[in-house]
């Protein structure tokens, strides 16, 4: 029970950071590899609102999601539109996308030292005991968990129950006849990036008040969100949701009654699983 | 003919630089730096070494220099990243040596990107003061490298006089003899579990619960859960700075009870009493210093105006001492590099942590162990060889 709920939260924890990459690839087409810079800067204003204006996390991300959602419009509009006009095939956009984020994640590593330096920013939020069924686990956690479960089922609310979330839908499905039925392919498509980039950050602002990060950590959890939304499918909420849960509880499981050494072990294995008995991920629909 | 005073231009030109460039050569020493301003170990050098190494250039270039042969040179630094990858050492240094033409390399940061470096330092005949790299192979490596010194300490004394502290706390009965040990599964962490592994069971001690986790692993809580169930009177862990943090907060959630808490690298850094606060209090961890020698006050007093961050308890001020002793050697003998590598075998220096002098495997014999979280201050409490050492207390619960 307690390595299920440990799972649990560590699973909400890699739903955080893999939900917003979903919706970048997913529906923008976009295999953003600057994903964890936005998860980072994220978690640096967090950082820095808490330090110097005792401002908590939790109300730092109602001014991080707007900000990081202008960011992530402009950064699409200007830089990656253009990639998206020019590529005939959905292969050279990826290929084009890949090699223009990946550029772009160095840039902001770059910019992040020199704004904030290099130094770790950590800092003792809500780092108390919770007691839930017998255990103990880390109230900060906890929140990120429950706050991962508000934004991934508003997500799910909207792109299952709103007019947008259903042209959103169709363009992750089929872009090219999207847009025969008269669904505005960049406006939404630069919309699902610039949301996908606030939900990352969103996520980053949470991260923060457990993790210990530093300006060039965000690779790591780019390799991680793409892992888990590949296992999930591509474009698929709920896949990424199931992935992400699966992936924590296995992690926890393998910690706790075999080897903290093998956690990378078991989560490679169950990565290759899926890729071997369902390439297109759990949730993913086959490519025709 | 209308070619000529483009031609005239031109050689004017090129003589103005040659001259300029003969100038800023004679006046100044090139000193060149390499260590990680991104990558993995980018955190702690931001920390521990460019700090120092920024602070000790604006010192000596304040004070008008260093005085070679009768001469003030000003310093001009020459510094690269090398994105935490050995490979990008090895090129930095190269070019440091070969198209900088530095007449000092100050050496990178790290044990793995030191190892990596020596050969180079070595075939070009730079003298290697090398701070954070801890290991046992000093003799063999000095042996093969006669130009690289170490001033940080050796991996056995590190766990040999944890071991002496912890035996010392039960000796006088206010410890048990459960021992729970964790390490990073990373170069530092197996290589001191290794180490500390035999010296607690000669010393009596049982190893309760042992393991290691990969390195940035982002949820210890298995760890700590784990190692609490074992019921441990001392929890061990030879960490790197992310898990370092992570271990501290999941100890302080479990409210694990036990009257030793120690975590290795990152500890003495400021940013850890700053985040745990009162909870950090009684937490062991590697490294220390004085705090109370003025010598460390008016260093940390300097290095807090220029650079507005604190030093960490350790590896800054031995940072500062290296670049101090490779100050006097120039001073003594010039920037004939040979001959500073010999005045570095041969000379007792002054440095922020008191004398340091080389033994026989280029070694600094005199360094701090083991240090501990006291009312804000990160104490050294165990050394070799270095005033100031502080008693050593109780971890007295998380609040």
């Amino acid at each position: 029970m307690d390595i299920l709920i440990t799972g649990i939260l560590l699973g909400g924890t890699y739903a955080l950071i893999a939900i917003g990459l979903n919706l970048q690839y997913g529906v923008a087409r976009i295999m953003n590899l600057a994903n964890g810079e936005i998860l980072v800067a994220g978690g640096y204003l967090a950082f820095i609102a808490y330090v110097s204006l005792q401002l908590s996390p939790l109300l730092t991300i109602f001014l991080v999601a707007p900000l990081a959602f202008a960011l992530n419009w402009l950064i699409y509009r200007v830089m990656l539109q253009p990639l998206v006009n020019r590529a005939k095939t959905r292969g050279q956009l990826e290929t084009d996308s890949i090699l223009a984020t990946f550029g772009m994640s160095f840039i902001g590593v770059g910019l992040m030292l020199g704004f904030f330096g290099g130094d770790y920013f950590s800092y003792s939020f809500m780092a108390v005991p919770l007691q839930l069924l017998g255990s103990t686990y880390g109230a900060n956690r906890v929140i990120a968990f429950c706050m991962a479960v508000l934004i991934c089922g508003a997500l799910y609310l909207w792109l299952n129950r709103s007019r947008a979330g259903l042209s959103i839908r169709a363009i992750a499905t089929a872009p090219a006849s999207a847009r025969l039925v008269g669904i505005d392919v960049k406006r939404l498509s630069a919309l699902a990036f610039a949301l996908g980039g606030a939900v990352t950050a969103v996520g980053g602002a949470l991260i923060s008040t457990y993790l210990t990060l530093d300006a060039s950590t965000g690779v790591v959890f780019t390799l991680k969100a793409l892992i888990i939304v590949i296992m999930g499918g591509v474009g698929d909420v709920r896949g990424t949701i199931v992935a992400a849960l699966l992936l924590g509880i296995v992690e926890t499981a393998v910690a706790s009654l075999l080897d903290p050494g093998l956690t990378l072990a078991a989560a490679y294995i169950l990565f290759l699983g899926i890729l071997l008995f369902r390439p297109q991920g759990l949730f993913g629909k086959t490519t025709t | 003919m209308n070619r000529r005073p483009f031609l005239k231009l031109v050689s004017a030109l090129t003589l103005a630089g040659t001259l300029t460039a003969t100038a800023a050569s004679a006046d100044t020493i090139r000193i060149g730096a390499v260590a990680p301003k991104t990558g993995g170990l980018a955190g702690g050098a931001t920390v521990t070494q460019w700090p120092s190494i920024y602070l000790w250039v604006d010192q000596v270039n304040a004070a008008g220099g260093l005085t070679v042969d009768g001469e003030q040179m000003m310093i001009e630094l020459i510094e690269y990243d090398d994105q935490t990858n050995p490979g990008e050492t090895i090129k930095a240094v190269q070019r440091l040596a070969t198209q900088d033409e530095a007449h000092f390399i100050i050496a990178p940061y790290g044990t793995g990107l030191n190892l990596a470096a020596a050969p180079l330092f070595d075939r070009y005949g730079y003298p290697q003061i090398a701070v954070s790299a801890i290991t046992d192979q000093q003799p063999e490596l000095s042996d093969k490298f006669p130009n690289m010194f170490f001033t940080l300490g050796t991996t056995t004394a590190l766990a040999a006089d944890l071991v002496g502290v912890l035996t010392d706390m039960r000796e006088a009965g206010d410890l048990g003899n459960r021992v729970a040990m964790v390490n990073v599964a990373d170069a530092f962490g197996i290589e001191l579990a290794t180490a500390a592994k035999p010296l607690f069971l000669e010393a009596g001690f049982e190893l309760v619960y042992e393991t290691s986790y990969p390195l940035g692993t982002q949820d210890l809580s298995p760890v700590i859960k784990g190692a609490a169930a074992a019921e441990p009177d001392a929890f061990v862990a030879w960490s790197y700075p992310p898990d370092t943090f992570g271990l501290t907060e999941q100890a302080m959630i479990e409210d694990i009870d036990v009257q030793a808490f120690y975590t290795a690298v990152a500890t003495p850094f400021p940013s850890y009493g700053g985040r745990f606060g009162a909870a950090a209090d009684g937490v062991l961890g590697a490294g220390g210093v004085n705090p109370d020698s003025p010598a460390f006050q008016e260093y940390a007093k300097a290095h807090m105006e220029l650079t507005g961050a604190a030093p960490d308890y350790w590896a800054s001020a031995t940072t500062y001492a290296s670049l101090e002793i490779l100050a006097q050697s120039i001073e003594a003998v010039g920037l004939d590099r040979e001959a500073v590598s010999d005045h570095l075998r041969e000379t007792t220096f002054e440095t922020v942590l008191g004398p340091i002098a080389f033994d026989e495997n280029n070694s600094n014999p005199a360094f701090w162990t083991v240090g501990q979280w006291q009312d804000g201050v990160f104490v050294g409490v165990a050394s070799r060889g270095r005033d100031g050492t502080a008693p050593v207390i109780l971890k007295d619960g998380w609040k």
